[in-house]
């Protein structure tokens, strides 16, 4: 960050490139994880998914992504025209900002804000905005169906990630993610997970409960970025393709690329939180700034493999089943979490 | 089991249940799989698959039966008969070949592969092979024509009878002429009798 500000004089070229920056990160990101995705999902299934285009079809997703930006732009007759075609900008401004609070690596954040965690569930909230409207000015009941899922569920499990990250601060003692990462800094065993960089009577018993607090959070992050089992909004089975149903060409991309961009985001604040973000798990060996982009992104493909994985495995939730889960098995067990956390730091 | 067992039996069952789901799928990622490349590489077919249909066209002799077995008439034979001063040649299963075939046409769009064409002809001459891929732009270009004929030979072949069935009524009227015919209606008569219509057809 400081290298770039000593060659560029200007601050506000600068300032353009830093919040450029991510947007290059997610574009190359999502191609990748697109086709990831799709490679997954087939061999799975036992299949063997694109082979055409380029090596083993690698060049795909870039062959999508250029169908959808030449598709024609359908906006329905007696759609609310003005939120429809906002409604997927919202959504990706909302993934979008939380990058700016994502530790990369020890040099670069784009904001080294000191609420950083707030900031993040904050934006993620404005996700749930532009899903809704997407859903209400489609002015077609599967949308609003989706929009109204996507709703209750983001809300719902918004609940269950606020608590997890306030047992984090708790430990850490800081709001600001590069804090958060610093405090986990010096190999595996100093990962929160693993009860963090504390004396070891006290890591042994916190341990239990801050793996629990990982497993909760890892499961609300799934729901809160709409896939199976949790993919409600979008159920293809039920409502065609839910929120984005009337979506076509660069406005459905958009989603797209929000989507995968979100499932970036979760993980990366699963490993920011929980697995060190940047740091290596081999303490001094490894690490350093460019290593810590590499571990880093390193670790939250991995959870991304894991909710693809999961993605193919398990079959959807009922509505209530949802609900179920959030409020009566993540939310209690993330109080007595928090109680049990907050006895063992005062002790 | 109390309310509260069965919500954490509940809950570590679901956890578990999640990790024997993946313990399934994550080993399928490395199997081989169970697809092709289509148009590059092709599923062996069964070796009686019924596909499209192919007329060996020198060995058919215009019975007609695998028209008439046809259940959705895909099959359609034109026949001239032919003259006793020709030789047709004779089928492989040494069939003396009595008729010309102007038109053996086949719509295969119509066929349902159902494979009862095949059975009843008597020189094996129409057969079901392997090929499965004529797909085609023009619904016209899936009549599949098998008579080797050229308008010519047709022609010759029209011209020919013609002329062999106009001498022979020329005959016919000369032998009336010469030997003089007794009362007409008894003898000879140009209708079948009723007796012999109503008979039955023999199997």
């Amino acid at each position: 960050m400081e290298f770039i500000q000593s060659i560029l004089a200007n601050e506000l070229i600068v300032a353009i490139i830093l919040s450029l920056l991510p947007l290059f990160f997610i574009i190359i990101y999502a191609l990748i994880v697109l086709y990831t995705e799709m490679k997954v999902a087939a061999h799975i299934q036992d299949r063997v998914a694109y082979m055409r285009t380029g090596w083993h079809g690698v060049l795909q997703p870039i062959a999508d992504m250029v169908k959808l930006l030449q598709k024609e732009d359908i906006i329905p007759a007696h759609a609310d025209k003005l939120l429809f075609r906002m409604a997927p900008f919202i959504a990706f401004i909302g993934t979008y900002a939380a990058y700016a609070v994502l530790p990369f690596s020890s040099i670069y954040i784009g904001s080294n804000i000191n609420v950083g965690v707030f900031f993040l569930v904050a934006m993620g909230s404005l996700v749930v905005i532009g899903i809704l409207m997407a859903g209400w000015a489609s002015n077609n009941k599967w949308s609003l169906f989706g929009g109204v899922r996507s709703a209750a569920q983001m809300v719902s499990y918004e609940i269950p990630t606020a608590l997890a990250i306030i047992i984090v601060v708790m430990i850490t003692g800081s709001l600001n993610l590069q804090e958060i990462t610093k405090f986990q800094e010096g190999g595996i065993g100093h990962w929160i997970v693993f009860g963090g960089p504390l004396p070891w009577n006290q890591k042994l018993i916190l341990m239990p409960f801050t793996f629990i607090t990982f497993l909760i959070v890892f499961v609300a992050s799934i729901a809160e970025v709409n896939r199976t089992p949790f993919d409600l909004p979008e159920a293809e089975s039920e409502l065609v393709q839910g929120f984005n149903t009337e979506y076509s060409g660069m406005r459905f991309a958009m989603f797209y690329l929000s989507e995968y961009a979100n499932l970036f985001t979760v993980s990366a604040v699963v490993v920011a939180l929980f697995l060190g973000g940047w740091s290596s798990p081999f303490g001094t060996l490894m690490s350093g700034p460019v290593w810590g982009i590499f571990w880093f992104v390193l670790k939250a493909y991995l959870f991304v493999f894991i909710q693809i994985w999961i993605r193919w495995t398990l079959p959807r939730l009922r509505v209530d089943q949802l609900m179920y889960v959030s409020w009566k098995v993540l939310t209690p067990w993330l109080f007595v979490c928090l109680l049990a956390v907050g006895f063992i730091l005062v002790n | 089991m109390s309310a509260i067992a069965k919500y954490f039996y509940n809950i570590f069952h679901s956890l578990y249940t999640v990790v024997v789901g993946m313990k399934i799928t994550f080993p399928h990622l490395f199997t081989r799989s169970a697809t092709v490349q289509y148009p590059t590489v092709k599923m062996k077919i069964p070796e009686r698959a019924r596909n499209r249909l192919y007329v060996n066209i020198d060995d058919c002799i215009g019975c007609d039966q695998c028209a008439m077995a046809c259940p959705v008439d895909c099959i359609t034979i034109e026949t001239i008969k032919s003259t006793p001063d020709v030789d047709l040649g004779l089928t492989s299963k040494n069939t003396k070949k009595r008729l010309y075939i102007p038109r053996f046409d086949i719509d295969i769009a119509k066929c349902c592969y159902c494979g009862l064409c095949v059975w009843p002809c008597p020189t094996e001459c129409i057969v079901m092979t392997d090929v499965y891929e004529f797909s085609e732009f023009d619904r016209q270009n899936l009549i599949y024509s098998f008579s080797n004929m050229t308008e010519d030979e047709v022609g010759a072949a029209t011209a020919r009878l013609k002329k062999y069935e106009e001498e022979q009524a020329a005959k016919k009227a000369a032998a009336k002429a010469t030997s003089t015919p007794p009362a007409t209606g008894t003898a000879v008569s140009p209708l079948p009798t009723p007796v012999q219509k109503s008979e039955p057809p023999t199997k």
